[in-house]
């Protein structure tokens, strides 16, 4: 492999139903900033069947170029088909950096691809860096059970690979009427002779839980131990009209659904307020929630690294302080109802 | 039907420490278990081989105490393991990770068909879900990753349809066999092992191979060697400024007074979607 041919940023730009994911415009926002450092252009990869339309936001929101290819075959994602896919254009293309989205499909992709094509991929990384003079893609991520974050790199094989969490990069404002190159390209396969075939999409009309668009979390950790501290928790939730969120180890423990676990391998939240009580700050946790506006947590141990991420912080016994909290809540909010201010249930 | 299925141990990562001085992991501080991923999927190829009949194998890449996993796994129901393990195969990213599974594959395939191979989501060690799909590309069959049940399995017709679990809800796909599937914690419960399972595992010595019991090995493939991922610098997280105290000495009424009124402050919180409640 002459690692010197290889050149560009190229961003997999998931599509369902038609519809442009957000993680695929975050990662132009990310990419924008790679492809200037390294003075290359930053394409886009946008597979489907009836999408060459979408391209135009693509452009709008940092592409440079897009690469199409446009076929019935690949109007629902499969790993046969998008594998082969995008294998024959990196090996005609050759980009150096190559990052995708880390969605149930994106990860499935790119594990394929890399396996596919020969080279390192990265797993849920969080910050993305270049060194210019080596060209060498800088991804990271936290590692090895918390408390740390570890530079992954591939020195001698290209492209050099990555998947990102959705909601961890951010969107440029779009640019209207930006315009940008449309290459199409092909793809040989015939549906008779796949092996895979999609036979129903399910879709939930709406999330029982939404952590990503909720104005105030109030998230439960290991210190409020068992089922009794997690309904403590949500009694403050509930007078906060506030979405419940949890660390891992709560969600492990079956005190709540997977649905409300925050962090690398859950969601990652950027509310108004976020209550972190008894949560230790591990970096997985911590990955997940940095970004939110204020965050007050509560914690017995003084040294408890989510000190370090928060606004406010109480060293107090969470069995202790949030019954008051609930309930000097319940009052001021109930106040303000009579006055007439604010309606809150 | 024959399944095989390829599981790892795993430090708890739940207990595990970092050495704040080094930043190195302190394996010793953290029992080694069976991912628990590749529970639930020798519990998966337990279930669908007392449907269809045929046998479950278990595989597995690391070091010699990884034999205490496989007996787990045995204990759990499958019929015979396999361990790979040898100096040369350490410091395996997932490339070469997956590459020496297949290597250990085509030897176990020599000897007997498999119609099926089961991995776990991902490992709890490293989350990356990557040697799943990377053993299908090796081995040239489909891979389904996320899948959260088996709806029906036709071993005459080589046919498995599965349920995926994706982003807001779920797709069923359709696949021939053999195919690799991954699995998630949602597509059983692994149930307590009974008394039979328990005696033959506690006996039982799992088939260890080095590489040199494997066939056409490629050397560069293996290994640190063969892994195109490198681990650059390491650091702790950024310290931020840190937080603001409310101490008050440990009044823990003033303390919640406290925060009441520094939340109450924001009140486009209150405001804003008030009239839609
Ligand atoms: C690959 C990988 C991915 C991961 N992904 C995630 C993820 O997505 N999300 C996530 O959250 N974690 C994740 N983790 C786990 C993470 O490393 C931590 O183990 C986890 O976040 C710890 O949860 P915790 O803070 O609730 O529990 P603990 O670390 O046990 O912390 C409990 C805290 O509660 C405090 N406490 C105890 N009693 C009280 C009390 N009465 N009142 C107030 N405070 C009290 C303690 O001082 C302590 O700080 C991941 C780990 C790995 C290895
Ligand atoms: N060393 C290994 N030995 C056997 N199976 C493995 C090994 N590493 C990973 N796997 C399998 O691949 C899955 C995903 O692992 P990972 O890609 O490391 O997250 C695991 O759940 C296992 O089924």
């Amino acid at each position: 492999m002459n690692i010197e041919e290889y050149r560009g940023v190229w961003v997999f730009i998931e599509q369902r139903d038609g519809q442009l994911v957000d993680v695929g415009l975050e990662l132009l926002g990310a990419g924008r900033d790679l492809a200037d450092k390294l003075e290359v252009d930053l394409c886009g990869i946008l597979l489907g069947h009836h999408v060459k339309e979408l391209s135009n936001e693509l452009f709008e929101y940092g592409a440079d170029k897009v690469y199409v290819i446009d076929d019935p075959v690949l109007a629902n994602y499969r790993t046969e088909t998008y594998m082969k896919a995008v294998g024959d254009l990196v090996r005609k293309y050759k980009p150096e950096i190559f990052v995708y989205g880390a969605t149930a499909n994106g990860k499935d992709l790119a594990s394929a691809v890399a396996t596919e094509v020969m080279t390192g991929l990265t797993a849920d990384t969080t910050i993305l860096d270049v060194d210019v003079e080596k060209r060498l893609f800088e991804a990271s991520r936290p590692a090895f059970g918390g408390n740390i974050m570890a530079t992954i790199l591939c020195k001698k094989h290209r492209p050099q690979m990555a998947t990102v969490r959705p909601k961890v990069m951010k969107k440029l404002e779009p640019q209207p009427g930006r315009q940008g190159e449309i290459i199409e390209e092909t793809i040989d396969l015939k549906e008779d002779d796949l092996r895979t075939k999609v036979l129903e999409i399910v879709r939930n009309a709406k999330k029982a839980v939404n952590l990503e668009d909720a104005d105030i979390i109030v998230a439960a950790g290991k210190g409020i131990k068992d089922e009794k501290g997690f309904k403590m928790v949500e009694a403050l939730a509930d007078v906060l009209n506030a979405t419940v969120g949890a660390s891992r180890d709560v969600v492990e423990a079956g005190l709540c659904g997977h649905d409300h676990q925050v962090g690398q391998t859950g969601v990652t939240v950027t509310p108004k307020l976020y209550f972190a009580i008894g949560i230790s700050g591990a970096v997985q946790h911590t990955v997940g929630m940095a970004n939110s506006e204020t965050i007050i947590a509560i914690n017995t141990d003084p040294d408890a690294a989510i000190f370090n991420v928060s606004h406010y912080g109480v060293v107090a016994d969470a069995f202790e302080i949030v019954p008051l909290l609930t309930e000097e809540f319940r009052k001021a909010l109930q106040v303000k109802t009579e006055e007439g201010g604010v309606a809150h249930v | 039907m024959n399944i095989l299925v390829c599981i790892k141990q795993v430090p708890d990562t739940k207990i595990i420490k970092v050495n704040p001085k080094t930043n190195t992991l302190d394996r010793s501080s953290a029992p080694a278990i069976l991912n628990p991923y590749d529970a639930h999927a020798v519990e998966e190829a337990v279930r669908l081989k007392k449907i269809h009949g045929g046998k479950v194998v278990v595989l597995s890449m690391g070091p010699p105490q990884a034999k205490e996993a496989i007996k787990k796994c045995v204990e759990i129901g499958a019929d015979e393991g396999y361990l790979i393990s040898d100096r040369r195969f350490a410091g395996a990213d997932t490339l070469a990770t997956s590459y020496a599974l297949y290597k250990a594959i085509q030897k176990l395939m020599d000897e007997d068909g498999i119609d099926l191979v089961l991995c776990g989501k991902h490992a709890i060690d490293g989350d990356t879900g990557q040697v799943g799909p990377g053993i299908a590309r090796r081995m040239e069959i489909p891979p389904l990753t996320n899948v959260i049940k088996v709806e029906e399995v036709d071993p005459a017709e080589k046919m498995i349809k599965v349920r995926r679990k994706i982003e807001n809800g779920y797709e069923i796909i359709q696949s021939t066999l053999p195919c690799l599937l991954t699995v998630e914690k949602e597509i059983n419960e692994v149930a307590y092992s009974p008394l039979p399972n328990m005696l033959r595992a506690a006996r039982y010595n799992p088939i260890v191979w080095t590489v040199d019991d494997l066939k056409d090995v490629d050397m560069k493939q293996l290994g640190l060697k063969g892994s195109p991922t490198i681990v650059g610098k390491m650091w702790p997280p950024a310290k931020s400024d840190g937080a603001q105290m409310l101490d008050d000495e440990g009044d823990v009424k003033k303390q919640a007074e406290k925060i009441v009124s520094l939340v109450l402050e924001k009140r486009e919180l209150f405001e804003a979607k008030g009239g839609e409640r």
